[in-house]
């Protein structure tokens, strides 16, 4: 072997070395016990990947990769704006976070195949005598155009869903003939990708990215706030399969395991939350959720608003007390203030709960990640199945932040858009109590029946500043003594 | 190149491999484990990084240079934001953690 060879086979060893810690992370990962040790050893098994690539037919023109320069800038500027966004950001705009750094691994995944399907035209459109290279194979370039076409898709799509999480967006933007439009876009996609494949050329190319890129805009536009979580885990997927297939082209297997595994693994993610919200992913795509329908069943009652006082009695005779949290928890930052409350509802000898609906927040587990944060332990913390069945025998629900996955309608009114999803039946409690800032809706963006019930009390205010109160309120009954 | 049928075989095997590792989850993990997923799919970057390094015209450069770009974005992002939930899985893991956490 000469020196090439010896580098070329210490690369391979890497990327394998690399492949099997990158799949044992997830494996670890898919635990709580073993889950910080995941991440971990898949972060080893990319920054050794990342090193080897640096000598990548290496040792014919030099020690390193041709532009290693221009390859070290990009890693350096992009990795240390990534690092530091990543630190600072509050844990409650994690899923937007997740959805942007998703969507630049679809961008990248379409980079790799724009610049081999750039190659495959310069090979196919020069003279004959030259090419001493070896020619692609039809595979390939099918496999390098889904690729690409399925990492734009994740990349504009990923970037709109990181838009309106972070709220720079309008939640939702329809017009008529929407999904003849989307149709249309994916449909040219589709023919302008079966033409370059047929005949590799620049515009064509160019023509079959811009369709892509804007296919993956007009896909997410419609979709509303309540199923992001959904389409963020699909774009996931999708980067995965466009890193896997991109992986094919270049032939290098340790993207395409990564990415399939990634692929798979996040297909099935997306399916569990698609079930979890009882839809299916087709519908959550293009059902134009919480568009027009029937008329809304009429309801009755009123809103009755409480004082923090009171609610403080309420909670200090109750003997067991659920908490429900979801994302106006999230946005207010109170899932401190309410450990501190829950603490002190333990401390007089409450039987206190979280009652977590699969899809509260804006990601599966969102709310558990941010209790965890606050520290509040596993085994208060019941997820839709366990805790539905208690919450008759509840005399306090405290509802915090979430508003769609309580509402009744789900069970009782057909012409509801959210009619069928699974919820948290907080509506059976004793008394409920509502911590809200205001009386806007939910996401679905729809009136919730649950407030307007008899047993319901309305306690509007931040959360954070709620939480005070009926901490303030509960010491003011017994003078803070607890026992 | 991959012949075709062993490209099949590790596609398939890989699949395989993605959907068992997550069908025994918690839906506790589901939220980090998308982000670790997340985080495993910025390997990209190395492909990414090959592209530029093959890149010859300065159209190629550019389309490389975003790439490498956007999959380091991935990469180091996706790592970060994932190690910082896990990071707060670990303290409330502590066995008995529940009896010391109802005495404020």
């Amino acid at each position: 072997m000469n020196s090439a060879q010896i580098v070329s086979f210490l690369i391979q060893a890497t990327y394998f070395v690399a492949a099997v810690l990158l799949i044992m992370g997830i494996k670890r990962m898919s635990s709580p016990v073993t889950a910080r040790s995941g991440i971990q050893w898949a972060g080893v098994g990319v920054l050794v990947a990342v090193i080897a690539t640096f000598f990548h037919h290496g040792g014919e023109h030099g020690l390193l990769i041709e532009n290693a320069a221009l390859i070290f800038i990009a890693i350096a500027i992009s990795t240390a704006i990534a690092w530091y966004s990543g630190r600072r950001v509050a844990m409650t705009a994690m899923p937007q976070m997740v959805a942007l750094y998703n969507g630049m691994g679809g961008g990248s995944a379409a980079a790799i195949g724009a610049s081999a399907l750039l190659g495959f035209a310069a090979l196919a459109n020069a003279p004959r005598f030259v090419p001493m290279q070896p020619h692609a194979n039809t595979a390939q370039v099918v496999l390098a155009v889904v690729g690409a076409l399925i990492g734009s898709i994740s990349f504009t799509g990923s970037l709109i869903a990181f838009a309106k999480l972070q709220g720079w967006m309008d939640k939702t933007f329809r017009f008529t003939g929407q999904q003849l439009v989307n149709g249309l876009c994916f449909l040219a996609a589709v023919a302008l990708g079966a033409m370059v494949v047929l005949h590799p050329q620049t515009q064509t190319i160019v023509l079959f990215f811009a369709a892509a890129l804007l296919f993956g805009i007009l896909m997410t536009l419609p979709i509303g706030g309540a199923d992001m979580p959904v389409v963020i885990s699909l774009y996931n997927a999708f980067t995965g399969l466009a890193v896997g297939f991109e992986g094919y082209v270049q032939g290098n297997i340790a993207l395409i395991i990564a990415g399939i595994v990634v692929g798979a693994a996040g297909t099935l993610l997306t399916r569990l939350m698609a079930k979890a919200m009882n839809r299916s992913i087709s519908n959550v795509l293009f059902s134009n959720f919480g568009a027009g329908g029937g008329a809304a069943q009429e309801i009755t009652g009123s809103l009755k608003p409480i004082e923090a006082d009171d609610a403080a009695s309420l909670l200090y005779m109750a003997e067991k007390i659920i908490i429900v949290p979801g994302y106006g928890m999230a946005v207010a930052q109170a899932q401190h203030k309410i450990w501190e409350l829950s603490q002190n509802l333990i401390k007089r000898d409450k039987d206190v709960k979280f009652a977590i609906h699969p899809v509260a927040g804006r990601m599966p587990g969102h709310m558990n990640v941010l209790l965890a944060e606050a520290g509040v332990p596993y085994d208060l913390i019941a997820d839709m199945d366990d805790v539905n069945p208690e919450f008759p025998n509840c005399d306090v629900a405290i509802v915090i932040g979430a508003n769609d996955v309580v509402n009744p309608v789900a069970k009782t009114d057909k012409s509801s858009p959210i009619y069928g999803m699974p919820i948290l039946d907080v509506a059976k409690a004793k008394q409920v109590i509502v911590i809200k800032r205001g009386k806007g809706t939910g996401f679905a963006g729809i009136e919730n029946a649950l407030f307007y019930q008899d047993n319901c009390r309305m306690l509007y205010a931040d959360g954070q500043e709620a939480a005070t109160k009926l901490i303030a309120g509960l010491k003011a009954v017994d003078g803070g003594g607890g026992h | 190149m991959i012949d075709g049928f062993l490209a099949l075989y590790i596609f398939m095997l890989a699949a395989f491999t993605g959907h068992e590792i997550i069908s025994r989850v918690p839906v506790i993990l589901h939220t980090p484990l998308m982000s670790g997923s997340n985080f495993v799919h910025g390997i990209v970057l190395i492909g990414a990084m090959v592209a530029l390094g093959e890149a010859t015209t300065p159209t190629e450069q550019v389309i490389g240079f975003i790439g490498v770009f956007l999959g380091a974005g991935n990469a180091a992002g996706g790592y970060v934001v994932t190690e910082r939930m896990l990071e707060m899985f670990k303290s409330s893991k502590k066995p008995g953690s529940n009896q010391d956490g109802a005495k404020p």
